[in-house]
């Protein structure tokens, strides 16, 4: 039986049938999961995807964070169940400090669109192991965000990149201003991953820039199968 | 007390506001004539928002019967022209919508919200129509490119259409920018949507049955943008005019999230099967989707207006008649299935109200705190407004203009002269890369995005089991307007069309924007009247039939009206997107040749504009004969796996196509110019009906070139693509590294906009 991932649907989510492609392009089962719904339908991991989730008028991702939904979500992440939040989804786990730091206006004060190359600068997580045999394999996926710069204290990050908790970081330019060119980190687990870039945008040669993103979808199944097994 | 039907009756001198309103004389004397009294001043408010010259097609009505009059045979329309968008049958059990809009007055008072709506009201045209809006593309038009006053307008329009499509989730997949100091006061801003719906789920904009309910859903309705459309869109322009109140409060706001959340809404309604009409609220508001609800079903309908939420309490009736506050929608729903429908709104957290019933009295009644405020013939409001054949006189300009052609422009001849040129006009703001702009616009969201700008045409998928895509281009050319607007016209189809063939795709349906000057002015009338003309009889002689559209007239800057540009989208089909062609020259090298054939032609051209700022002569000649050729070939080419790449040829000739092809994948070329041309001419000539194609082998090269003759389209082999060597060489004449050609390409926009 392929591993069942919950993808989150907020009012306002946008990538949520993409991230279930991706899913399913991996192998896996995508279970549609709603925000009023304060159930996981059993689910072996969850992503939380792209969007403006009830429109982020306030604070990206400061409503989503009391959606009947995500008191599942972190109960069952605190308990050790894999998350993944991909950019809206990202400012989620901040909002939930479920993730330390904060996702705030990008430095350009523009929405910025582009093919993005990222280091993959930690393997040792439920969502990139199967990426190289080493850390730093580089890759290219979209980006796409009005507020993706990270920001975080000088400890946290002083903590963070000790470590080994920074996951993906931008190279050859940084598109927000984030600091240390932070693309993405984790918990102190490694389960819980949270990124701006969108790797469920690029699984496919046809409508994405690379395939380079569907190694997080193979790593968490290939990580709940031996879970399960 | 409001303005009552009987009130109106007992007091017919009482004066009332009609010119304020927009309205004439003659037209305030028809509306008495056909209620038998004076209006009530709701009825005044419904009247006067409906007639304007943006809803009513006034003036404009007489000349757009061509586009049904001459439309070619198809079986392919499952709806046409009057619906909120035409709906194209495009197999195997799918249909395609879509539909270009201006909003150009609005975005020019308040730029981010004026083109943020802009985006909503179109989107919500497709999704009247049954379908899931899946892409846009904007057509933008901007004063000088350095001018103090775009750079206010220029990154607030760009921001705001980023603003709300992103939010929304629709991928921007196309559109142009072009810089013309006619545009200076009075920017356009034309979005085109792009809608999917299973063919048999069409829905339709009519309140049939009676006793069925009329249900208003999704914002509440406030005081912005009453008036949008009579005040805003349909009356000269003059922002400097300090004796009168700001237009700004006739802008709407929009709220993206509310306009998102409205969509899954729909179209799980629409899935449900809960509704039995629907039409969308946009300019005019209620006046407008009630009237036209009801003119287009059983006839009459019964309205408690003071049902309507409000966000301002003291609002009057006529202020809700004619509010044209965004993302709402209004749908006729038999009583048996309200509480369904009640119970999918809610599930979205979306406001709706059961306004009132469906009536068979050919009347729309609306009662106000149980007063009877409205009482008209829906049809007298939405269909039988007044029509104008408005005097036409060919500008006295045009010989003049025609007569200095570009014969008399200093023109590169040495190789020196040449490279410079080449560079200069790859860095001009027209010809210049527009990622400043497109990297602000989501692209990817949907994941069916197969191809985006800069290509020649948006790709996107709509069936993943088979592959099934459309291809979108809009194209328009206001310079070759000026000189020629029967040919201007044909030229912005031709292109458009050409676009969409050279991604591989089979053009089938037309919708165009047509924006123009004061239709009060006789020679802006003859200009819409030569490119109405020419549009209708190119989309006869190409096989597409123009299926919706949008007309916005008062457009100018000052006293001097814009450049007639008529703005043309072409839907092409894809059977299977896996065979797209892309602009890219590929890094596996190849064969690159020119089809279709290089004239002397440079009236109207970017180099005449960009180097010179002269306009004069003749545009390019028309041959749609060519271009019919010339798109069988690219599509047979993508059939037959035969063309590794494409890119048109239009503005900055060969020279602009084989500079984008090499940058788009930072491949060079070595590229050896036909004889008996000079090689100026051959380089930046913009003579129509050509492309660039990139074929892999001697075997591909051979079939293309045999396809050609077959159709009389000249074959000329130019070079080879020249992976690893970094330079587009022009054998003989000189050499450019690809990356002296990007910084010059990509640095214009941000250096302007920062």
């Amino acid at each position: 039986m392929p591993a069942r991932i919950g993808v989150v649907t907020f009012p306002g989510s946008l990538d949520d049938r993409d991230a279930a492609r991706a899913v399913g392009l991996a192998g896996g089962e995508a279970v549609a999961l709603w925000h009023a719904d304060p159930s996981l339908h059993g689910v072996d991991a969850v992503v939380l995807p792209g969007g403006f989730s009830y429109g982020d008028y306030l604070r990206c991702g400061a409503i989503a964070r009391f959606a009947p939904v995500m008191r599942a979500v972190v109960e069952q992440a605190r308990a050790g169940m894999p998350v993944l939040g991909i950019c809206n989804g990202f400012q989620i786990l901040c909002e939930a400090h479920l993730l330390p730091g904060a996702l705030i206006r990008n430095d350009v004060r523009r929405f910025v669109c582009r093919d993005q190359r990222l280091r993959i600068e930690s393997v040792h997580t439920d969502w990139t192991r199967a990426y190289g045999d080493g850390d730093g394999e580089e890759i290219v996926v979209p980006v796409k965000n009005g507020e993706g710069g990270y920001v975080a204290d000088r400890r946290t990050l002083d903590e963070l990149e000790a470590a080994g908790r920074v996951v993906v970081r931008y190279v050859g330019g940084n598109p927000n201003g984030s600091y240390q060119d932070i693309a993405g980190i984790c918990d102190e687990t490694g389960a819980i991953v949270g990124l701006m870039p969108h790797p469920e945008h690029a699984v496919d040669p046809l409508t994405g820039p690379t395939t380079d993103g569907l190694g997080f979808f193979t790593s968490i199944l290939r990580q709940t199968v031996g879970a399960g097994t | 007390m409001s303005d009552t039907v009987e009130y109106a009756a007992k007091t017919p001198d009482e004066p009332q506001p009609w010119a304020d309103l927009g309205l004439t004389e003659s037209e305030y004397a028809r509306i008495r004539d056909i209620l038998g009294r004076r209006p009530t001043a709701s009825e005044l408010a419904m009247y006067s928002v409906m007639w304007s010259e943006h809803c009513s097609y006034k003036s404009s009505k007489v000349h757009l019967r061509q586009f049904a009059e001459k439309a070619p045979a198809t079986d392919r329309l499952l709806a046409g022209i009057g619906e909120n968008a035409g709906v194209v049958d495009v197999g195997g059990g799918w249909a395609v919508t879509f539909k270009i809009e201006s909003h150009n007055h609005p975005s020019y008072v308040e730029p981010y919200q004026g083109a943020a709506t802009g985006v909503g009201g179109i989107v919500r045209d497709i999704l009247a129509m049954g379908a899931r809006p899946v892409a846009v593309l904007d057509a933008l038009r901007f004063g000088p490119a350095d001018a103090p006053d775009t750079a206010r307008v220029l990154p607030g329009v760009v921001a705001g259409i980023g603003g709300y499509g992103n939010c929304l989730g629709l991928p921007t997949i196309g559109g142009e920018v072009v810089f013309d100091p006619c545009y200076a006061g009075n920017p356009l801003v034309n979005v085109l949507c792009v809608g999917v719906v299973r063919s048999d789920h069409v829905q339709r904009a009519r309140a049939d049955g009676v006793g069925n309910q009329v249900v208003l859903f999704g914002a509440k309705t406030g005081r912005d943008g009453i008036g949008g459309v009579s005040v805003l869109a349909s009356a000269a322009f003059t922002d400097t005019d300090a004796s009168k109140p700001t237009k700004r409060p006739s802008v709407q706001v929009g709220d993206p999230f509310a306009e998102k959340v409205l969509i899954e809404c729909c179209l799980q309604l629409y899935e449900r099967g809960l509704v039995a009409g629907i039409q969308d609220l946009g300019g005019a508001g209620l006046s407008c989707a009630l009237t036209e609800l009801a003119s287009a079903g059983t006839g009459g309908m019964r309205i408690y207006l003071d049902r309507v939420p409000l966000r301002e309490a003291s609002m009057t009736p006529e202020e809700v008649l004619a509010s044209e506050s965004q993302e709402r929608m209004c749908a006729v729903v038999a009583s048996s299935t309200v509480d369904d429908f009640m119970a999918v709104c809610a599930k979205w957290d979306v406001l709706a109200t059961v306004l009132g019933e469906v009536t068979d009295t050919g009347r729309v009644e609306v009662r106000w705190h149980g007063e009877h405020v409205v009482d008209v013939p829906p049809r007298t409001v939405a269909h039988s407004g007044p029509v104008y054949d408005r005097p036409r006189r060919r500008p006295s300009d045009l010989d003049r203009l025609r007569a200095s052609t570009p014969d008399i422009l200093l023109r590169p001849s040495t190789p020196d002269e040449l490279r410079e040129t080449l560079l200069r006009l790859v860095a001009s703001p027209n010809l210049a890369s527009k990622r400043w702009v497109t990297d602000q616009y989501d692209r990817y969201v949907q994941g069916n995005t197969v191809l985006a700008q800069p290509e020649d045409g948006g790709v996107v998928r709509i069936d993943e089991a088979t592959g099934r895509g459309v291809a979108v281009s809009t194209d328009g050319n206001g310079r070759y307007c000026r000189l020629d607007p029967y040919a201007g016209a044909q030229l912005a189809l031709a292109e458009a069309y050409r676009n969409v063939a050279s991604t591989g795709a089979t053009p089938v349906a037309v919708t165009n924007c047509l924006n123009f000057g004061s239709p009060e002015d006789p020679e802006v009338m003859w200009q819409f009247g030569e490119t109405v003309r020419g549009l209708a009889d190119a989309c006869a002689s190409l096989g597409t039939p123009v299926t919706g559209g949008n007309v916005s007239f008062y457009n100018a800057s000052g006293d001097a009206a814009i450049h007639p540009t008529p703005i043309v989208g072409v839907l092409g089909l894809l059977d299977d997107v896996a065979r797209r062609t892309p602009i890219e020259f590929p890094a596996s090298g190849g064969t690159v040749a020119l089809l279709g054939e290089t004239r002397e032609e440079l009236g109207g051209s970017e180099w005449a504009h960009a180097v010179h700022g002269h306009l004069g002569g003749l545009p390019p000649a028309v041959d749609l004969d060519r271009e019919r050729a010339l798109a069988e070939v690219l599509v047979a080419g993508s059939r037959q796996r035969l063309l590794s790449a494409a890119h048109d040829l239009s503005e900055g000739g060969l020279a602009q196509a084989v500079v984008e092809s090499c940058l788009r994948g930072g491949v060079g070329a070595r590229i050896t110019l036909p004889g008996g041309l000079a090689p100026f001419v051959a380089l930046f000539a913009e003579s129509a009906a050509r492309a660039v194609v990139v074929v892999p082998d001697a075997a591909a090269e051979r079939r293309v070139a045999d396809l050609c003759a077959e159709r009389g389209l000249p074959f000329t082999r130019l070079g080879e693509v020249s992976p690893g060597t970094g330079v587009l060489e022009f054998t003989g004449l000189f050499t450019v590294p690809l990356e002296e050609l990007r910084v010059a390409h990509e640095s214009t926009l941000p250096a302007l906009f920062g």
